[in-house]
């Protein structure tokens, strides 16, 4: 469903990687592994369409990414290093309006539920500037549970989080997985998971 | 969905008042320095305040385009409001209607008030108003291209002013044009429609070019 034919990066002056080639299909996950510089977040973003490649092209269903527009979008959520929040917003606006802006209503309930999973309950209604990096990546991750996108890009979402959120959200990419959905990781951690097909890259 | 971005943005913009308050009192004090500074020599400041309180809310507008993207750039919001399955050209035009509804709006509902220190006729006041309903949004639009290209640019605030002042030049001419005809009694109409034309152009073609600025920005 995902597929990457002789990706090469460069930014600047600096090649990153090139020829990089990858097939994911529904239930699978791409755990992209490479030192501090390597290009790991470069090769997200291009997967996301923020940076177009050097060489080479992405196809999503078939399609090049390029050609299917905001289309695209509605099979893809990216989380990357920042975490994408208001910081004057509560973690109940915050998720609210990502889920609007993504196409789907989110009621005030169905939030708080959503939060209350992440381990927010009592956090709600805090402007996210008072909360922990933690608490706030939490916040980050939420929109997964509410999203209904099959392709997941996640770089190094696990950083700031405790060992037990760490196997939360691993377990919450587990069943993304098992429903058919597609998964690329950047991240130091081990997955844990029982995914039918774990793919590594390593940009080293 | 696109009420969604300019409930997100009014939302933010109130949390934030004290910034867009900030804006608005910056316009308030620069028109009133003028008659302060002049002197009460009616004429004079009639002849003058079609100029000044333009060349006041140009400034002021300016000022208030460090919010349209700069915190979103920072946060990390910016890209993903590049990722929803709406087009990114009603992303901004989202982005750019709350922005002049908190500072373009304001700012042409006060400006008769500011108008009296001036001496100006009620009709003036009037056309002032207008001229300035009508030209706020055409420099949103226009400063929103700025604003976007200049994202992550160290000095982005003095480059900003670089890129879109003189594209403001027209809005300008034709805004305090249309209140000048008002006060010497010629044709106001003839002005104000070349700002209405600007503001169909530039609701056409500025958020088309913004979107493709943000989009090499965030590269």
């Amino acid at each position: 469903m995902l597929e990457a034919r002789d990706l090469g990066c460069v930014r600047g002056d600096r090649r990153l990687f090139r020829d990089v080639n990858f097939a994911l299909s529904p239930g699978s996950l791409l755990q992209v592994y490479g030192p501090n510089g390597s290009g790991k977040t470069s090769l997200l973003r291009l997967i996301c369409g923020l940076l177009e490649p050097a060489e080479g092209h992405i196809r999503w269903r078939g399609a090049n990414i390029n050609s299917l527009g905001e289309d695209y979008f509605t099979s893809l959520s990216y989380l990357g290093h920042r975490n994408g929040l208001k910081e004057e917003l509560t973690p109940l606006e915050n998720l609210r309006i990502s889920s609007g802006l993504q196409g789907t209503k989110l009621g005030l309930k169905e939030a708080t539920r959503v939060l209350a999973k992440m381990g927010l309950s009592g956090r709600e209604h805090l402007p996210a500037r008072l909360l922990s990096e933690g608490q706030r990546r939490r916040t980050a991750l939420a929109r997964l549970l509410t999203c209904t996108t099959s392709l997941w890009v996640l770089d190094e979402v696990l950083t700031s989080l405790d060992s037990s959120a760490v196997q939360f959200v691993t377990s919450l990419i587990d069943d993304h997985l098992k429903k058919g959905g597609i998964a690329l990781v950047a991240t130091h951690h081990e997955l844990d998971l029982s995914a039918d097909s774990c793919q590594r890259l390593d940009l080293a | 969905m696109f009420r969604w971005i300019v409930v997100r943005d009014l939302t933010l913009a109130w949390k934030g008042r004290v910034d867009v308050l900030s804006t608005l009192f910056f316009f308030l004090i620069v028109v009133s320095l003028f008659p302060l500074g002049i002197g009460p020599e009616t004429n004079l400041l009639r002849l003058i305040a079609p100029g000044v309180v333009w060349v006041a809310a140009l400034l002021a507008s300016m000022l208030s385009l460090g919010r349209l993207f700069a915190n979103d750039y920072q946060d990390g919001t910016l890209e993903q409001l590049l990722l929803t399955p709406q087009p990114l050209y009603l992303v901004v035009l989202g982005k750019v209607l709350a922005l002049w509804l908190v500072s373009g709006v304001p700012l042409a509902l006060l400006s008769p008030v500011l108008g009296i220190q001036f001496g100006l006729s009620r009709n003036t006041l009037f056309v002032l108003a207008v001229s300035l309903l009508l030209g706020t949004p055409v420099l949103a639009l226009i400063g929103s291209i700025g604003a976007a290209l200049t994202l992550g640019l160290r000095g982005g605030g003095l480059l900003v002013s670089i890129l879109v002042l003189p594209l403001y030049i027209p809005v300008l001419i034709f805004g305090s044009g249309a209140v000048d005809a008002s006060i010497t009694g010629s044709g106001v109409q003839g002005n104000l429609s070349l700002i209405g034309a600007l503001l169909v152009l530039s609701l056409v073609f500025a958020p088309w070019a913004t979107s493709a600025a943000l989009r090499v920005s965030l590269e």
